[in-house]
């Protein structure tokens, strides 16, 4: 067990110490990025441009961008249904991201994935995943994929407090240890299982990274809002994935200023307080504390926070232009990525009847 | 031609294609150490190790979620289920994340995986053990289902199956691990998607796969014993895909079709095919399309009762007379 405690400076952690002023302001600026972005998605949700579900990030920016700020080559990540920041925050563009949202063809899966299913394997991006827990073995075989090739890598898969009370969770830590794979199931915590609170869901309440005791794998609690320490954390647990092929459980707490998604109108004054959702927002915004870091170490200017906010503002109005004009996918494209075989016609794909409606 | 265990055949398709390609590995309980619970993996974890054969924890879920996840790097994991019927604990796994996967991600991520096992009734092993999924997994669309009859098909159809980039579903018989078919030694290799026509005949045709296919064959041989009549048999060995084709053209011949299947009647792959039949070649038929199936009830464990729960040539006959 290596639980950060919150009094100790992760400035001064390895990993951080030796962060150019460049370096940081991007960390900055990737958690804005995600902002505004999602801002713009909320507006555009609201004014009718968009379907289903659409799961909000805001307030857990600093997990998300702190982690994948640590990717090397051999990385690899997937998360969840809630997965906007983790996708800007490896690197895809904000346009195919909301081109995505609105259903289009320019869309990140050609608007056949929605907001919840994000990927990018270019990027070692492997989704955006519907079902709760369901990508945690998924997250497992990434691991046991890269060890099998022999490459020093981990899989950081991230997960939810909600998440934590499935089933394939467990087996999957289980073989995780058995197998001693690189996997890091990275927790958000932000205290909701959609409307349920840890306190009615969990048996043990201040904890869940624990429950890796049970298999023997090594586990953290850190404080998510902070992105020094978010990095400091994840950057023990990613070197015990690359020198001893052993998996870490962290568990990052964090909050979410909007409901489980915007459907829910209930976060607000129902099974959370207002209060609360202020006291988040006026103490614990990730982006406000790095900011004032950054300003307390005087690697930027108010003047220069306000810029990046107004570009990634920009980029995101951008993106929903973009989105906008975009066309929609033809309806004969219902039938495209669906079997590899037959998209690329090759002889098994040209041998029987893959689809059955005429 | 050798003549060789079902099993063996399975076993040899695995040897060969772990030997042809590094990305292959097997993985399911009992697969290595132990010889595989119906020695389908005999002697392989022995000849090529740990790293190829690989024991997992009872954790279906997980296990075949990893295999999933590595697939998506490149692997080719060939993965057994003890018993098809597991299959409902990890049906998320393969239902939505083998089987969505590719479309969701606009074609960006493929999953070569293979999942396979036995899926078949009458073994006295009650009802959890004795499902036949392939009708639930082949209305998946981006799941492929397979189903293998003989020794020969067997191989042949696990070959390709290891071979082809989408995931394919491979049921196999628990009945049908210890009968002897002829394989030859040389590779080969059997198409999905291509039906094998078993028998050929001119007055009716019987539609079938897995071991109901054996069923029909022997009803064949009975009716063209005992009641002159010439029934053609044909084996899906693929569901989906499906040939299509192979199918119509043998009831346009025989204007007469009877479906023998060990799925439940309720959608089963027979109500798929009876429903294609009566769009596609109605004008054709002399007779309506009937069906042998399973007895619509959860499997009976009683073993003296069990076998009639699941087609058998005389049911296959009496249906074939009333419309001949």
């Amino acid at each position: 067990m290596d639980t950060a405690t919150k009094s100790s400076d992760h400035a001064h952690a390895p990993i951080n110490k030796n962060l150019t002023p460049e370096a940081k302001i991007q960390l900055l600026r990737d958690m804005l990025r995600v902002r505004r972005f999602e801002q713009q998605a909320l507006k555009q949700y609201n004014g009718g441009k968009m379907g289903g579900f659409l799961h909000l990030y805001i307030g857990q920016e600093s997990v998300a961008v702190g982690t994948c700020s640590l990717m090397g080559d051999d990385d690899h990540v997937i998360t969840a249904y809630r997965c906007h920041g983790h996708s800007l925050a490896v690197g895809m563009t904000m346009n195919e991201c909301m081109a995505e949202l609105y259903g289009k063809a320019t869309g990140c899966s050609k608007g056949k994935g929605g907001s919840m299913h994000f990927f990018a394997p270019d990027k070692n991006y492997w989704g955006g995943h519907g079902i709760v827990g369901g990508q945690t073995p998924l997250g497992l075989g990434l691991a046991y994929g890269l060890k099998y090739k022999g490459l020093k890598g981990a899989a950081l898969c991230f997960l939810g407090d909600g998440a934590v009370n499935q089933g394939c969770f467990y087996e999957s830590l289980n073989m995780a240890a058995l197998f001693d794979l690189p996997v890091i199931y990275i927790i958000e915590n932000n205290g909701y299982s959609m409307g349920t609170s840890l306190q009615r869901s969990s048996v043990v309440k201040d904890c869940l990274a624990q429950r890796g005791e049970a298999f023997c794998v090594e586990w953290a609690q850190a404080n998510g809002e902070d992105i020094y320490e978010v990095r400091a954390v994840t950057q023990r647990a990613i070197e015990r994935a690359h020198k001893e092929s052993k998996p870490t459980i962290l568990e990052f707490d964090t909050y979410r200023y909007y409901g489980h998604s915007v459907a829910d109108a209930k976060h607000k004054g129902g099974y959370r307080s207002e209060e609360e959702i202020d006291a988040y927002k006026r103490d614990h915004d990730p982006i406000q504390l790095f900011k004032k870091r950054l300003l307390e170490e005087r690697v930027i200017t108010e003047a220069q926070f306000d810029e990046i906010s107004d570009a990634s503002k920009a980029e995101a109005e951008a993106s929903a232009q973009f989105a906008e004009e975009s066309p929609l996918p033809s309806e004969t494209s219902i039938f495209e990525d669906v079997y590899y075989e037959v998209d690329r016609q090759t002889e098994a794909g040209r041998t029987g009847k893959h689809f059955f409606n005429d | 031609m050798p003549l060789i265990e079902y099993r063996d055949a399975l076993n040899q398709a695995f040897a060969e294609e772990i030997e042809r390609d590094p990305n292959v590995v097997l993985m399911g309980e009992e697969v290595a150490q132990y010889d595989g619970a119906y020695k389908v993996t005999k002697g392989l974890w022995k000849k090529f190790g740990d790293k190829r054969v690989v024991d997992t924890p009872i954790s279906e879920a997980a296990f075949i979620g990893m295999g999933i996840g590595a697939s998506m790097l490149g692997l080719r994991p060939v993965m057994e289920l003890m018993f098809w019927s597991f299959a409902t604990v990890t049906w998320d796994q393969i239902v939505n994340n083998a089987g969505q996967i590719r479309y969701m991600s606009g074609g960006l991520i493929n999953c070569p995986i293979v999942i396979r096992g036995p899926a078949n009734g009458g073994t006295n092993v009650g009802a959890t053990h004795s499902h036949t999924p392939e009708n639930m997994l082949a209305s998946v669309p981006g799941l492929k289902v397979v189903s293998a009859a003989t020794a020969y098909d067997a191989k042949g159809l696990m070959k390709t199956a290891i071979r082809d980039n989408d995931p394919v579903m491979f049921m196999e018989n628990t009945l049908l691990y210890g009968e002897k078919g002829e394989v030859p030694e040389e590779e080969y290799l059997i198409p999905l998607g291509k039906a094998d026509i078993k028998r050929e005949g001119r007055d009716i045709t019987l539609i079938a796969h897995g071991r109901a296919a054996l069923t029909a064959l022997r009803a064949a041989e009975l009716l063209a014993a005992e009641h002159d009549i010439s029934a053609e048999v044909i084996d899906l060995r693929s569901i989906r895909p499906l040939d299509e084709e192979a199918i119509l053209a043998s009831v346009r011949k025989t204007h007469r079709a009877v479906l023998v299947d060990e799925n439940k009647p309720f959608c089963g792959v027979s109500a798929q095919i009876a429903s294609m039949l009566q769009e596609k070649c109605f004008d054709d038929l002399d007779a309506p399309v009937l069906r042998v199936t399973a007895l619509d009830a959860p499997a009976i464990y009683s073993p003296r009762i069990e076998p009639k729960q699941l087609p058998n040539p005389q049911d296959v006959i009496r249906k074939a007379l009333s419309i001949c």
